[in-house]
């Protein structure tokens, strides 16, 4: 395999971090958001997990700027003069949960035009007042891949969103070190994009379009490297193969639908004929190639349904893949393709995976630093390290235990819900009202106002 | 009314009382087993910590703590560490609908006509689809499976056992209720009827008033000119007389209302199902004597459930309504649910353990009018238990062991 990498994550019992993306065009860390609180915030005696250690009792988080400034035992933590204090005791608090595939926000992607429609970009799409990312934020989840559907090869470009107290799309989006907004592309095969042509009929016909026109991108980025500075000699500019070439160069990671063992090997297959980077998401049948997936390089990220079956490529779907994966070595997290499963309940495929065989640390792992890792944010999230984004939860309980609920979801150090505002816990439970998207008139004649 | 039909159709009647014999459990079992408990849920008193449970011939025929009940050595043991009755799931489709959801092994909707309450639950059920299997390895040992929601009246349902090689060895109760379904589920496309709630209504107002004058024709009639029998009527007519009573799938509170004045004018009995906006009416259900099969807990708050909460249950207690959980239908992935989870949601969200336990267990069998067989470990009814290594609410507990009428049908870990 060429540059196809997720490093396999062995469990991290010695408390190294040994997460690292080996990535060719990684961002590096972001400035702070604007709008991030300037104020300090101490949070002390929780049950902390920060992931890149060994879970701590009575410790303190504290968080200035929008970023994590110390983590530790109570003891070995000095809290600033200055810090708003928040006492946790008998709370939980770990890193933001990552959702690697939502669909939240009302996405769509591309149409039924064709099979194969890189130039589409979700983003394009998106209602930043969609009831779904709040009830997100009352799971936990801080940050996800919003994609387009599984009806096509290539439905689109996804993006990556924190899930702040926003407006506007823009506000949502994560920036590169160059400021471009990240996101990637959103592939699928097995039965959904088959379909009349031009979409195909057969699963090889599926993989020959996408060889295809991975060949014409190569072409596109090989004259465009020819022509150089001259720009009389570039071709004619195709969004398209543009976002094609951000694939084959590693700029972007391409997230793979696919199910059937085999459909798996076929996209392990293109994804080294091609040398592009993929995160295999579903994956009902992870745990009859989890060898070949590791071997591979490829990450996986997973979901659990109650039961297996609905579709004829889920009929093998299991709980227990997470542990074969972890056994295996391969990268494992993930995701509730909100609305199959809600994302209230992401920590529930934490804890099925627990069930069926896959270690605790792996699991809360692959919530969070994992997608991280997926979402080439990994120097940014994923675990409470000092000079990360101050994301994290705050939660009534273990983790994994049914009982739990999260108490207060912040995002680079705001806020964004909290249990105990009567509006906030109605959108963490349901009830009337619940599924209405976010119509903050108030915020909005505050801000016409010049508040 | 009940005994019009005994008179009148003698074939009818025959018939299924013949599908009631086979209820009766397979008087094979000379089977004697023994449950032990750390804790012993009986769901009929307090649990009982270090628990046995005999079993003899199917039923059961001691309960208590170890020290006062002797083991006879002709007994197998097995042990949990936490046994509860097996769980009785008030209503899915599982059996009807397959797990691969093709068209092969999707018989819970028949889409021909919008009102089909003659369709059988029995004539389409089978034991060995692999969703029967899997539900049981979670504990599930009774179901109230049959005909579901998608078109207005899409027929019976039935109540099984979650064993058999054929529908007449896993039936528990042939005919139990008639599957209805208003708001936009029950909405037909391409121009036919019903394409509005008020044509939903005034279509059902019709067949029962058809029914009413069916069932009077039929009792007054001189002997051998009754008129020709119509199974559509028939089926009606069981609603009319109480012997078999609506399941009306609905979600929005305008629609419950409407459902319980059409129960109102005509005097049957029905029970609410799914209702995601029950607890909006609440008072008018409760005053209404009507219970509310549930809609899963972790049912998808969109469409006509937009406004339904994961406390559905607990806010039903509060109003004092009977109620039970259901694991419902699901028309894509995940192909069913499992009601031991939903009921762990629904004790994470306001329900004691107790009441959640009770809602999957002894009060889910009492809506279904089973409790003298069903739902509680109990001296003399059928010997259904499940085995946890744990609470078995919590995601990481495992089911250990499935017992049905005696027999230990499961000791996969799962």
């Amino acid at each position: 395999m060429t540059s196809s990498l997720f490093l396999s994550i062995p469990a991290r019992a010695a408390g190294t971090v040994l997460a690292i993306g080996l990535w060719i065009g990684a961002p590096g860390a972001i400035s702070a958001q604007s709008g991030a609180a300037a104020e300090v915030h101490a949070f002390t005696g929780a049950h902390i997990i920060p992931i890149d250690g060994p879970e701590i009792e009575n410790g303190t988080l504290v968080i200035e700027n929008g970023r994590i400034r110390a983590v530790g035992v109570a003891d070995d933590v000095r809290i600033p003069r200055n810090a708003e204090l928040h006492d946790m005791a008998g709370r939980v608090i770990m890193p933001g949960l990552v959702d690697t595939h939502s669909h939240i926000g009302e996405v769509e992607g591309a149409d039924r035009s064709g099979p194969i429609q890189p130039d589409v970009r979700v983003m394009d799409s998106i209602n930043p007042r969609d009831a779904g990312i709040q009830k997100a934020q009352t799971g936990g989840v801080t940050t996800a891949n919003i994609m387009s559907g599984s009806g096509h090869l290539l439905s689109g470009q996804t993006i990556y969103v924190k899930l702040r107290d926003v407006d506007v799309i823009d506000d949502l989006m994560i920036r590169d070190a160059a400021g471009n907004w990240m996101g990637g592309i959103k592939m699928a095969n097995g039965t959904n994009p088959r379909g009349n042509a031009p979409f195909p009929g057969t699963r090889a016909k599926a993989a020959a379009l996408v060889r295809a026109e991975f060949i014409k991108a190569q072409e596109y980025r090989d004259k465009m490297d020819a022509a150089g500075d001259d720009a009389s000699k570039r071709p004619a500019r195709d969004l398209g193969l543009e976002a094609l070439v951000d694939v084959l160069e590693g700029r972007k990671v391409v997230h793979h639908h696919t199910h059937r063992h085999d459909d798996v090997l076929t996209v392990l297959r293109l994804s080294d004929e091609f040398g592009f980077r993929v995160v295999l998401h579903h994956v009902s049948d992870a745990w009859k190639v989890a060898d070949e997936i590791a071997a591979a390089g490829a990450a996986v990220s997973l979901i659990s349904v109650d039961s297996p079956g609905g579709k004829l490529e889920a009929r093998d779907n299991h709980f227990k893949s997470g542990g074969v994966l972890e056994k295996a070595g391969v990268l494992t997290g993930f995701h509730t393709d909100d609305g199959i499963t809600d994302s209230r309940f992401f920590t529930r495929q934490a804890a099925l995976a627990v069930r069926a065989g896959m270690s605790r640390e792996g699991a809360l792992y692959g919530l969070t630093m994992a997608g991280a890792i997926m979402l080439d944010l990994d120097e940014r999230i994923g675990s409470l390290t000092p000079g990360k984004d101050a994301d994290f939860i705050v939660m009534s309980g273990d983790p994994l235990s049914v009982y739990t609920h999260v108490a207060q979801t912040w995002v680079d150090g705001q806020l964004v819900f909290d249990r105990s505002r009567d509006e906030d816990r109605t959108v963490a439970t349901g009830g009337y009202g619940a599924s209405f998207d976010q119509a903050d008139f108030e915020h909005l004649l505050k801000r016409e106002a010049g508040q | 009314m009940k005994g019009y039909m005994n008179r009148t159709h003698p074939g009818v009647a025959a018939c299924i009382a013949a599908l009631f014999l086979f209820a009766q459990p397979a008087a094979t079992s000379a089977q004697q087993l023994a449950i032990r408990g750390d804790i012993v849920h009986t769901m009929a008193g307090p649990a009982i910590e270090n628990g046995v449970v005999l079993t003899e011939n199917g039923k059961i025929t001691a309960v208590g703590v170890a020290g006062n009940i002797d083991i006879p050595d002709s007994f197998d043991i097995v042990h949990g560490a936490v046994v509860t009755p097996g769980l009785v799931d008030a209503h899915t489709v599982v059996g009807l609908a397959g797990y691969l959801n093709q068209p092969h092994d999707q018989d819970q909707v028949e889409r021909s006509a919008p009102v089909q309450p003659e369709l059988r639950a029995i004539d389409a059920y089978n034991p060995r689809e692999a969703l029967v299997e899997w539900v049981r390895g979670f504990g599930v040992t009774t179901m109230h499976t049959g005909h579901g929601p998608g078109v207005l009246v899409s027929g019976q349902t039935m109540i099984v056992k979650t064993i058999g090689n054929d529908v007449a060895e896993a039936v528990l109760d042939p005919a139990t209720m008639v599957a209805v379904t208003l708001g936009n589920g029950a909405r037909a496309s391409g121009g036919k009827s019903p394409g509005s709630r008020s044509k939903m209504i005034a279509m059902l107002r019709a067949e029962l008033i058809k029914a009413q004058e069916y069932a009077e024709k039929q009792e007054n009639a001189e002997e051998g000119k009754e008129p020709a029998r119509n199974l559509r009527m028939d089926a009606f007519a069981q609603v009319l007389s109480g012997d078999m009573r609506l399941l009306v799938t609905v979600e929005r509170a305008n629609d419950i209302l409407t459902v319980l004045r059409l129960a109102d004018e005509f005097g049957i009995d029905i029970v609410l199902d799914s209702a995601a906006e029950a607890y909006l009416v609440a008072e008018q259900i409760k005053a209404a004597g009507v219970p509310v099969i549930t809609h899963p807990t972790m049912a998808r708050h969109g469409g006509e459930r937009e406004n339904a909460t994961f406390e559905a249950a607990s806010r039903l207690r509060d109003a004092g309504i009977a109620f039970a959980l259901q694991s419902g239908f699901e028309a894509y992935v995940p192909k069913t649910r499992v009601i031991l989870f939903e009921a762990g949601v629904a004790a994470a969200n306001g329900l004691t353990f107790d009441e959640a336990l009770a809602s999957i267990t002894i009060n889910a069998a009492r809506l279904l009018r089973i409790d003298n067989r069903v739902g509680s470990i109990e001296v003399g009814k059928d010997a259904d238990l499940a085995l946890y290594d744990g609470d078995p609410f919590e995601y990481t507990t495992h089911a250990v062991g499935v017992v049905i009428d005696g027999q230990l049908v499961s000791q996969e870990v799962r």
